[in-house]
């Protein structure tokens, strides 16, 4: 079942959440909301489930106009970030509880919760409350609670955000393997581009309570619409009014037509990964991604003068997307103007 | 630095927290349980017999009755009035909620007396509001049982409502919210979400109503007339023996009193520990 939102508008006294979001989610498959806190990403997943009432703009399921739908008349499962498990209820209450509204047989109910509780990882635990789960585990009930009435969407309102790295990591790739076998339509709000990238097909940026991109995770790395998708979607540096990926910052150690003197700041060793730290003349710090390899070919120290080449910028300033970057060193004045505006935001 | 710091605390801690002990306990003690072994004792001096008899009178036995029949239908009254006036509060947020919630704490602030004259004069049958009104329907307020089951509800109103809100807040929207994209009604979530998530708050303002319907004086002595035998609720029974020099009759009231508000807390913690185990 496909989802679409049209034209949503929603706004909490003087903040607008949503301006004029519309989003495309086809059926079937795994979309990822990303933005930082306060883009909106939440409040529009809410608005998809029901639990928000859009100021204008309509929330469509499977080409229905769901707007006026109460949330229980919706058929969405919906995960919640705090896993808003039942306390008083064992784990097997939690999971059957929609049944259970929908008047199914104890027999049935029974059958039913016990196959989901194996397709979630937790066979066995069905007597426990949540209390006696881990974060992790209280999750999995969640959503398997979410699945048992056969939901026609699954939204997950940052579903991992309160468990520790590890656990994260584990939960997003059998998410993508569950999602992969059971083909619901879903939709997963994130903060992480790194976890939104590992688990999604199609992305859908936000920011301010608007879209400022979407596509695939490809799509938003190699051609970002804009400085902010540019910038959240990976590492990123600037200079002047090119934005260069730490990964296309070549370090040369002689100066030609098209590089910028910078001296050698920092050396981080990540690994084989080198993170090696530059101040231009005008005071900017960038930083270029090299080998370990690369690193010992330069011969670079810290507090040396190298020279950077940026392979590949980008300018958003209404010039072509992809263009060699300008020779010179960006004039002072207007740097520090950008660094201001970039303060400020 | 911090760990010598902390032994230091714990260490005048000892000398302090001992002092408190005493201090707290001997305050309880004094004010607390030296009056009710006085009354246990007082009571049983002279045996069982007289005290029984006092109680199982025609009157103590009607006080009694009374008192429980007030019990009855003030505390499910308040209890649902309670539950729905917290949802109200903390679920629905609007501008009237801040009266309500100074209105609400009004029969703490009143005296229980001030209450019963204030409900005496609204329902008096010359000149009340309401008093001409209800006699014409053939409704007696005053010195009746509605007039002692009113003045019991106005008192201890606040009880559920105090003791829910926190308890309300404290759990949040998110089960509820999960409930309702399950497929749940309101009615149904409320059921099976909000209120056995809120029950221990409710259960404990039920309690604390229930002692205080069957303790009130003030506001019922007024409104009822205190009419032995029609319209006297165990202290009311026991302020009139007391004041007719019966000791045994007020003494042995007192010790029912007292041991009806101890079975309802202990049944409320009996249920609790049941719950938690």
């Amino acid at each position: 079942m496909g989802i679409s939102v049209e034209g949503a508008n929603k706004s909490f006294g003087d903040f607008q959440a949503l301006d004029d979001v519309s989003i495309e989610v086809p059926d079937g498959s795994l979309t990822a909301l990303l933005g930082p806190s306060g883009s909106g990403k939440s409040t529009l997943l809410r608005a998809i489930a029901g639990l928000e009432d859009l100021d204008g703009g309509h929330v469509l399921i499977d080409g229905q106009d769901v707007s006026k739908k109460p949330t229980q008349k919706r058929e969405v499962g919906f995960v919640f970030q705090h896993y808003a498990a039942f306390k008083h209820m064992t784990v097997f209450e939690n999971v059957g509880f929609g049944l259970k509204i929908r008047k199914w047989d104890k027999a049935k109910i029974s059958a039913r919760v016990h196959e989901l509780l194996d397709l979630v990882q937790l066979p066995g635990l069905a007597d426990r409350y949540p209390s006696q789960l881990s974060g992790g585990q209280r999750q999995r009930m969640a959503l398997a609670r979410a699945l048992a009435v056969e939901p026609q969407v699954l939204l997950l309102d940052e579903p991992f955000g309160a468990l520790d790295a590890k656990v994260r990591k584990d939960l997003r790739t059998w998410l993508r393997r569950l999602h992969e076998e059971m083909h619901v339509t879903t939709i997963f709000v994130t903060h992480d581009q790194e976890e939104a990238m590992d688990v999604a097909g199609q992305l859908v940026v936000m920011n301010e309570g608007r879209v400022e991109q979407s596509g695939t995770a490809d799509e938003l790395y190699e051609q970002p619409a804009n400085e902010f998708v540019m910038s959240f979607v990976g590492e990123v540096n600037r200079l002047g009014d090119d934005f260069v990926r730490p990964h296309d910052m070549e370090v040369v150690r002689e100066a030609d037509s098209r590089t910028v003197e910078g001296m050698v700041q920092r050396i981080v060793a990540l690994g084989f990964e080198i993170r090696a730290e530059f101040v231009l003349g005008d005071g900017t710090e960038v930083w270029a991604q090299l080998t370990r390899n690369e690193l010992q070919r330069l011969e670079l120290r810290e507090g040396e003068i190298a020279y950077l080449r940026p392979a590949q910028a980008k300018s958003f300033n209404g010039s072509s997307p992809d263009h060699p970057p300008e020779a010179s060193t960006p004039q002072g004045p207007r740097d520090e103007g950008d660094a201001e505006r970039s303060a400020a935001v | 630095m911090s760990s010598v710091s902390r032994r230091a605390t714990v260490g005048g801690g000892v000398g302090s927290r001992w002092t408190l002990r005493v201090l707290g306990l001997g305050f309880l003690a004094l004010l607390l349980v030296a009056p009710l072994v006085m009354i246990f004792f007082k009571t049983f001096e002279d045996g069982l017999m007289p005290p029984l008899e006092a109680i199982t009178s025609e009157n103590g036995l009607h006080a009694l009755k009374l008192s429980l029949i007030t019990v009855v239908i003030a505390v499910p009254l308040n209890t649902i009035f309670g539950v729905a006036c917290a949802l109200l509060l903390v679920r629905h947020k609007w501008k009237g909620n801040v009266v309500i919630d100074a209105v609400i704490n009004l029969p703490f602030a009143l005296s229980p007396i001030v209450i019963g004259l204030a409900l005496y004069l609204l329902y008096a049958t010359n000149g009340g509001w309401f008093g001409p009104t209800l006699e014409d329907i053939g409704v007696q307020v005053l010195f009746a049982v509605p007039g002692m089951v009113l003045a019991c509800i106005f008192v201890s109103l606040p009880f559920v409502v105090r003791e829910t809100v926190p308890v309300l807040q404290e759990i949040g929207t998110e089960q509820e919210q999960a409930a309702s994209t399950l497929g749940a009604s309101g009615w149904q979530t409320f059921w099976r979400v909000t209120l056995p998530a809120i029950r221990w708050g409710v259960a404990y303002g039920v309690v604390l109503t229930t002692a205080r319907v069957l303790g009130e004086f003030g506001a019922v002595t007024i409104v009822s007339g205190s009419i032995a035998g029609q319209t006297e609720t165990l202290p009311l029974f026991v302020s009139k023996e007391f004041e007719r020099f019966n000791d045994p009759g007020a003494y042995g009231a007192s010790v029912l009193l007292a041991l009806l508000a101890l079975t309802t807390l202990l049944a409320m913690n009996l249920l609790k520990r049941k719950e938690d185990a």
